[in-house]
């Protein structure tokens, strides 16, 4: 199982759009790969809508990905959670911690302001 | 001067080969399994094997991937530890395999057949999701797994809220909001507890005791309902399996593995609403049983240490389980303050209740001890310091602690003296008047030089009947326990009021609800501190059934049908929220220290004064049923604040009586706070004059709580 990213800008912002599983085997790599986008007062859009499941360690890098934004006033914004991920992220305290958008338009659009 | 920290370690590299997995000698301490830079670290104590070995299986596999041999060298004393790198810990369960004599005689039952789970798992998998069937051929059923203790805290303490400031409330993890009418998206979860965190607050508890979150197996019952068949649970779960990890049947997200992250949130999130977490943990025994029961981890690495054995090797019974867990041995005491810490340090938690911790002061030969080691030791650690040490003060083998269980003036007590003084009073018992007096007041006599707060009072708790059952059965009713009615205890001092069972009689259906006001008014108007049973505050029943350690369903589960809806029972909840209020609302309830029956602050009023149907006169003889208390607002907290005067007057006896009140100092006059013979109490610092300022009409089986303060600007 892997994960696949692709990347797009719009406007000031970074979309990245990521497909498959998160989990420990897959999240190492991936944390190295999103912290790029993450730079001082960068705005990114994290999309997990082709993302099935995020396991513990999965979730743990998207916050430390998420702290290291905050290091770099940047914002890292989750969009697109398929309700498994979201019940899961909900129960676990994990989506208190993040900016949660319901989808890519909304999100653009609250980015831009 | 800081920098950023970026080497490497020197010892974050592998030294040899075993078994095909890179590894190098390990740190013996903590115990247990530690991620560290490269790998884990794996640690395990056993003073009388002859060989160890790490097993490790891929998540959910049958059969394990590899088996390490310690080498002698990666030992040091009698702990075997070990580093292995590369191994993906969300991936991995991992067990320990002792090699060594099995001389039940001598104290050893080595089984190198088993593979043995790790006493200091954090994390445990084999019972994720309640109830679900398990592979019972399973050569390790309950596996343990590496947890990453990095949860984000943000600034979340424990509370440290006052011990007399608590109000408690016993509840269970999954029953809270198991029954389908609780409405919440996880039903009988640590998340679905924490969507109910607002009815916490509307009630106005600071505290919620947890019945055993300690992962157990709720299968290892093997009765079944006589009646229907169906199968009979460990549902209470006062067999501990791993002392450190969290009960993955209770978490939503147990089947990911995720109970640790999803109770630390729960405990956050109560903390936020200002409401304590207390554990009720189960030391005195192991779900290892007897001489017959399974081996899990304890008894195949080093069963003379964890476990008291008479001299021929047999288990001693000291709680009624098959087995007494070997507490004031050096190594074991060990084991329970880490434990404790752990909780403390990981999951912030506010305090424990010890079930059965009379054990806990017993020698490893049985013996109770007047020093014991490991409560002292617990009284005076400083991780622990400010968490809350309750006992049960007594064991299944008769040792009975109440009022003299080692404290070192720190210890409380679950004070069964209260509960049974309290129901025999209300029940209409004569004789005592001068004992009920005694509880209210903080049961000075059973913990003088102590204060008021090591009193935990209560009337009901989860092992007994229900405040509803305690007022409509005078006999249990547990044939559904598979026993044939035997289980359970007999001393229940209920009272059906004149009918056993459910009742159409408005006569008797009105007394049960005055007597459950009385019986709450009692508690939450005592000196001490209350703890209320989950669902009391509705009525709740379990249909006469005083031992439902079993039964997984609407016999356990909170009806929230009687919180909200047409079957509600609507008086009896807003009573109780507003006894709950009221005892927040007056300090002079919550003092501390003890009452001297004199002015201590100057006021001309006692701290506490007695009276009966005549001020200033209580009546203490056999015959009397009535009894009544003011306290001065002066004393409240030893003076350190001040109050209003509150008087209680309990009426157990069938007929009414006339009360003269005593009198308040000038400028006071007599307010009703709440009668439990009318529906609603009034709302705290809004309660209405009297209408005869000197006297009371205090109904049959009534208590009437008055607040002596100062008349209302508005009112004339």
């Amino acid at each position: 199982m892997t994960v696949k990213l692709s990347s797009r800008t719009e406007g000031e912002t970074s979309v990245v759009a990521l497909e498959g599983e998160i989990n420990s085997t897959t999240s190492g790599g991936l944390q190295a790969q999103l912290l790029p986008f993450v730079g001082h007062g960068s705005r990114v859009l994290v999309d997990l809508s082709g993302v099935s499941y995020i396991s513990s360690a999965g979730l743990r890098t998207l916050l430390i990905v998420h702290r290291r934004a905050q290091q770099l006033d940047a914002r890292v914004t989750l969009v697109g959670l398929c309700e498994e991920v979201h019940f899961v992220m909900s129960a676990t305290g994990f989506l208190d911690f993040f900016e949660i958008a319901d989808d890519l338009d909304s999100a653009l659009e609250r980015a831009d302001r | 001067m800081t920098v950023q920290d970026m080497r490497e370690r020197v010892d974050g590299f592998p030294t040899r080969r075993i078994s095909g997995y890179r590894v190098r000698a390990g740190r013996p301490l903590p115990y247990g399994a530690q991620p560290v830079p490269g790998g884990i670290n794996f640690s395990v104590y056993s003073d009388r094997a002859t060989s160890m070995s790490l097993v490790l299986f891929e998540r959910g596999a049958k059969e394990p991937a590899a088996e390490l041999p310690f080498p002698p060298e990666f030992r040091i004393g009698s702990v075997y530890a070990m580093t292995v790198f590369g191994l993906d810990a969300e991936n991995l369960e991992y067990g320990f395999r002792a090699g060594g004599p099995f001389d039940p005689e001598s104290g050893d039952r080595f089984d190198s057949g088993k593979v043995l789970s790790d006493p200091y798992a954090r994390l445990v998998s084999g019972r994720d999701v309640w109830g679900a069937e398990p592979d019972w051929d399973d050569v390790y059923p309950y596996r343990a797994r590496v947890l990453d203790d990095d949860f984000d805290w943000g600034d979340d303490t424990p509370l440290r809220i006052p011990t007399e400031d608590l109000v408690i409330y016993e509840t269970h993890v999954r029953g809270f909001t198991r029954h389908p009418s609780s409405g919440v998206s996880a039903p009988g979860t640590y998340a679905g507890l924490r969507e109910k965190i607002p009815y916490l607050r509307e009630l106005g508890v600071n505290c919620v005791e947890l019945l055993p979150v300690f992962e157990f197996d709720e299968l290892d019952n093997p009765r079944t309902n006589p009646v229907t068949g169906e199968r009979l649970y460990n549902y209470w779960g006062y067999n501990t399996v791993a002392f450190f990890a969290p009960k993955a049947g209770y978490a939503a997200t147990g089947r990911f593995g995720m109970q640790a992250d999803e109770f630390k949130t729960l405990v956050k999130e109560l903390h936020r609403a200002g409401i304590e977490v207390v554990l009720d943990v189960v030391f005195n025994h192991t779900a290892e049983g007897n001489e017959q029961g399974p081996t899990i981890s304890f008894r195949g690495l080093d069963n003379a240490t964890y476990y008291m054995l008479t001299p021929r090797g047999e288990y001693y019974n000291f709680s009624g389980t098959g087995n007494t867990v070997n507490c004031n041995h050096p190594v074991v005491r060990d084991f329970v303050l880490s434990c404790l810490r752990y909780w403390v340090s990981e999951y912030h938690i506010d305090g424990f209740r010890f079930d059965l911790a009379a054990i806990l002061d017993r020698a490893p030969d049985g013996t109770p001890l007047p020093n014991p080691p490991l409560l002292e030791q617990l009284a005076h650690d400083p991780v622990l310091r400010h968490t809350k040490l309750i006992a049960e003060a007594w064991d299944a083998a008769g040792l009975y602690q109440v009022g003299n269980f080692p404290n070192y003036g720190r210890w409380s007590e679950w004070n069964g003296k209260f509960r049974d003084t309290v129901r025999r009073f209300v029940k209409g018992e004569p004789g005592l008047v001068g004992e009920l007096a005694t509880r209210m007041a903080g049961s000075p006599d059973l913990y003088q030089g102590r204060t008021s707060s090591a009193s935990v009072n209560f009337v009901t708790a989860h092992d007994g009947f229900t405040l509803h059952d305690l007022v409509s059965y005078n006999d249990k009713h547990n044939e559904a326990n598979g026993e044939s009615g035997g289980d359970g205890a007999n001393d229940n001092h209920g009272w059906n009021c004149g009918e056993e069972g459910p009742s159409a009689s408005a006569h008797v259906r009105a007394l049960r609800m005055r007597q459950m006001k009385n019986l709450m008014a009692i508690l939450l108007t005592s000196q001490g501190v209350p703890m209320i049973l989950a669902g009391d505050e509705a009525g709740r029943t379990q249909l006469g059934n005083n031992n439902t350690y079993c039964q997984d369903n609407e016999l356990s589960w909170f009806d929230w049908g009687l919180v909200d809806g047409p079957t509600a029972n609507a008086e009896l909840l807003g009573f109780v929220r507003s006894l709950i209020a009221f005892r927040h609302a007056h300090p002079v309830l919550r003092t501390a220290d003890h009452p001297v029956g004199a002015d201590r602050v100057g006021s001309g009023y006692p701290d506490v004064s007695w009276h009966g149907v005549h001020a200033w006169d209580p009546d203490w003889s056999s015959h009397c049923r009535v009894l009544a208390l003011m306290r001065c607002g002066r004393h409240a907290k030893g003076g350190a604040t001040r109050d209003d005067y509150v008087y209680v007057a309990v009426n157990a006896h069938w007929e009414p009586h006339d009360l003269e009140l005593p009198q308040l100092p000038e400028g006071r006059t007599w307010h009703l706070f709440a009668d439990t013979s009318m529906a609603d109490a009034h709302p705290p610092g809004a309660e209405p004059p009297l209408k005869h300022p000197g006297r009371y009409h205090l109904g049959a089986h009534s208590t009437v709580i008055l607040v002596g303060r100062a008349a209302s600007p508005e009112q004339p």
